[in-house]
């Protein structure tokens, strides 16, 4: 078929049933809700599939179906065209976001069938994949940034879709608002980046970028490079912009799978890769990237370690998670950060739908104190949810060991990582195993604490198909990336990976061949540390699990400080959000109220005394009329006489 | 009878006339607060326009002013019968004829 018509089906699809799902929105029935919209990502998925056969099937080298649909805007040097491109990164994008998406969406529909605004719901959630289509797929910055802003806005509208809950209308706000702040940044960086190239496309912006690497920290592509990134740290939950995310967790679970796990959190890490040559000239905002990054991903496993909140933990993970994306970007490891972030969104949609499965067997229950044994209940579940385990704490072969340990490699052997970064990388992967086996343990194994008015039950077919899918993606979903040393042991296995992003990746300047030893011996030490820890966890919480109430109550200030998240949202309340109001309320106070408002009174009172003067011209005095009609009458007849 | 008085009183002493009677008249609207005596005042003002009226048709030789006249008269009537039947109600609702209440007639 055309290319154009493929790619137009591919985003229309999913606007199509926002539009039908949006005109009914007040319709209850979660089965038509459901089905239409299922069937429309289902549709661009399908189309998706069509165009990377098309996209496989051309010379490496020429791996490109661009097409461009009208002018959108022209103004002097500024040429924007509605412009849509797959290549070998967006390949992989829009095969996640239709992919994982509809499977999704089908979650949904066992998920949210008894909702009252079902048809809302899933209206929003089309509305989100045309957004993030038009995000993955844009050829220009700014066509990016329309979805960049439209997946924002989804964000905000299903974080807060059951609004009637303060609390969740107030998380809606918050990631709203964090959001914008990241937004800001990223005009900025366009705003520099087209000063300095006069172009806003993709393409264009690559072939620019400087071949030799930009030193000062004030440089053009270094200033433009770091405030996109400040923008992709609003999105992708990355310090100091991370605090929405957890937040986050107020909106219905698929949400959480589909929008906050998988695909628009990673949106900050694609753009990285899409504009590689360029971050790569700058070697401080990689450094920048690469630091933020490992100082994520330890930071929020740490908080995931002591949180009850069975999506909380989850979410936290996913921080953590995405700090290993940027990571592997800051160390120049961008086919790394793809895979991470593909493996990850498999095993993470399949965990969130899995903690969904839960809450919905246990009645809307998320907190893990009030679970385990669900072994027993929910096999299908537990059993899915124990891959994506596997996947997540990076056992070989499961998904995210290729490619966890892919950009633990890069971060210790590229000239842009170091041995530091590596083993912030290597802490962040044992903390994960620990936290991860402690969900596992508390909510599946062990005791029973579950309350005995609540019988947890399995989840339907239609909850549980996507849960199966989702897990043996999840299981081979890294054996495309197999690292050549383990390749060449296994009968020559290509990477089939790195072939297929190579030619859209630059490489690190003076990148060395790494020693297959010592590739090795990262990998035994990262994989070892996890899986000790991972024993450790399964020791403190299913053997004796009065152990860790001992060990929190023997390090209390340290727990108190993690389990309270470093107080970061309270920092950012006392230091930022309660000044700013409050020096709102001044300005309101003495500017508005005192001195604009007295300003304006004032004149008014003025006009007001100059009014009353004239006021006597009307007062209804019948002969005071008369007089000023004779004062009338003798000025004009003695000015005709004197004249 | 010796009437060669009236062949020296010219126009001059008509209009002149004229006008005392109309500053006469208009002292009277602007001074005096009883609207029977303000509106005998405006009958007066209307008198010495009709005076006015009179003198210059004789000198001009032509009716164009007797005819003004009659307009005048009747504009007169019309208005004392507005005037009196407004003097009336007021009277009716404040048992005084002053003026100062026609302000209550005010928009």
């Amino acid at each position: 078929m055309n290319h154009s018509l493929l790619m137009a089906i591919v985003i229309l699809s999913p606007l199509v049933g926002f539009l039908i799902n949006g005109a009914r929105y007040k319709k209850h029935s979660g089965n038509v809700a459901g089905t239409i919209a299922t069937l429309a990502v289902a549709i661009s998925f399908i189309c998706s599939i069509l165009l990377v056969v098309d996209l496989v099937a051309m010379p490496a080298e020429a791996r490109r179906i661009a097409v461009s649909f009208f002018e959108w805007m022209a103004m002097d040097k500024l040429k924007i065209n509605a412009g849509f491109v797959v290549d070998q990164i967006s390949a992989i994008m829009i095969l996640i976001i239709t992919g994982v998406g509809t499977l999704i969406h089908l979650f949904s529909i066992g998920y949210m069938h008894h909702d009252k605004g079902v048809a809302k719901y899933f209206a929003y959630l089309n509305l989100f994949i045309f957004n993030m289509l038009l995000l993955v797929l844009g050829d220009s910055l700014l066509v990016m940034f329309v979805g960049w802003e439209g997946v924002g806005l989804c964000s905000y509208l299903l974080i807060g879709f059951w609004f009637t809950d303060s609390e969740k209308a107030a998380a809606g706000m918050k990631a709203f608002i964090t959001n914008r702040v990241g937004d800001a940044a990223f005009l900025l960086g366009m705003f520099v980046l087209f000063m300095t190239f006069g172009t806003l496309n993709f393409s264009e912006l690559n072939a620019l970028a400087p071949t030799v690497a930009e030193a000062s920290w004030l440089g053009a592509v270094t200033l433009g490079t770091m405030f996109l990134f400040i923008g992709a740290t609003g999105k992708s939950a990355q310090i100091p912009l991370y605090v929405w995310l957890p937040d986050a967790m107020a909106g219905p679970t698929p949400v959480s799978a589909l929008i906050h796990a998988a695909t628009m959190v990673t949106a900050g890490v694609y753009m990285i890769v899409r504009l590689n040559p360029l971050f790569i000239m700058a070697p401080n905002t990689m450094m920048v990237i690469a630091i933020i990054g490992a100082a994520t991903a330890v930071l929020a496993a740490t908080i995931g370690m002591t949180q009850w909140d069975i999506k909380k933990v989850l979410a936290y993970s996913t921080v953590s998670q995405l700090g290993y994306m940027f990571l592997a970007c800051g160390v120049g490891a961008f086919g790394a950060a793809m895979f991470h972030l593909m493996t990850h969104a498999f095993f993470k949609a399949l965990m969130f739908l899995g903690s969904g499965s839960v809450i919905h067997a246990m009645h809307e229950e998320q907190d893990i104190r009030k679970m385990g044994a669900l072994k027993k209940y929910m096999p299908i579940t537990h059993i899915t949810f124990l891959l994506g385990w596997l996947a997540i704490i990076g056992v070989p072969p499961f998904a995210g060991f290729f490619s966890k340990d892919e950009i633990l490699a890069y971060a210790f052997n590229s000239p842009l990582g170091s041995p530091w970064l590596w083993a912030a990388g290597a802490l962040g992967a044992t903390l994960t195993a620990f936290y991860m086996t402690r969900l596992m343990a508390l909510t599946f194994w062990g005791k029973s604490r579950v309350p005995s008015d609540v019988h947890p039950h399995e989840s339907p077919a239609l909850m549980t198909i996507p849960l199966i899918v989702l897990a043996v993606l999840s299981v081979i979903g890294g054996w495309i990336g197999i690292p050549h040393v383990i390749g060449e042991h296994l009968g020559e296995i290509p990477n089939i990976w790195e072939h297929w992003l190579h030619p859209l990746i630059r490489e690190v300047p003076n990148m060395h061949h790494m020693e297959a030893s010592t590739e090795w011996t990262l990998m035994g030490v990262s994989v070892g540390l996890a899986v000790v820890s991972a024993i450790v966890a399964y020791q403190f919480y299913v053997k004796s699990p009065e152990a860790p109430k001992k060990f929190a109550a023997s390090i209390k200030p340290v727990y108190n400080l993690v389990y309270n998240k470093y107080f970061v949202d309270e920092a950012y309340f006392g230091g930022i959000i309660n000044p700013l109001v409050n020096g709102s309320k001044n300005l309101w106070y003495y500017v508005d109220v005192n001195l604009i408002d007295k300003c304006t009174f004032w004149i008014g009172d003025l006009m007001k005394g100059m009014g009353s003067l004239s006021r006597s011209l009307q007062t209804g005095n019948f002969q005071q009329y008369a007089m000023y009609i004779g004062i009338g009458v003798v000025v004009v007849l003695s000015f005709v006489i004197m004249r | 009878m010796n009437t060669s008085f009236i062949n020296e009183i010219g126009l001059t002493h008509y209009l002149v006339l004229a006008a005392i009677l109309f500053v006469i008249g208009m002292a009277g609207v602007l001074l005096r607060r009883n609207v029977i005596v303000l509106l005998m005042s405006i009958e007066l003002m209307l008198n010495s326009v009709n005076l006015t009226f009179v003198a210059f048709s004789k000198y001009l030789g032509n009716l164009d002013g007797h005819i003004m006249v009659f307009f005048v008269m009747t504009i007169a009537a019309a208005e004392a019968a507005v005037g009196l039947a407004l003097a009336v109600s007021i009277f009716k609702r404040f048992n005084e004829v002053n003026i100062r209440f026609f302000e209550h007639l005010k928009g």
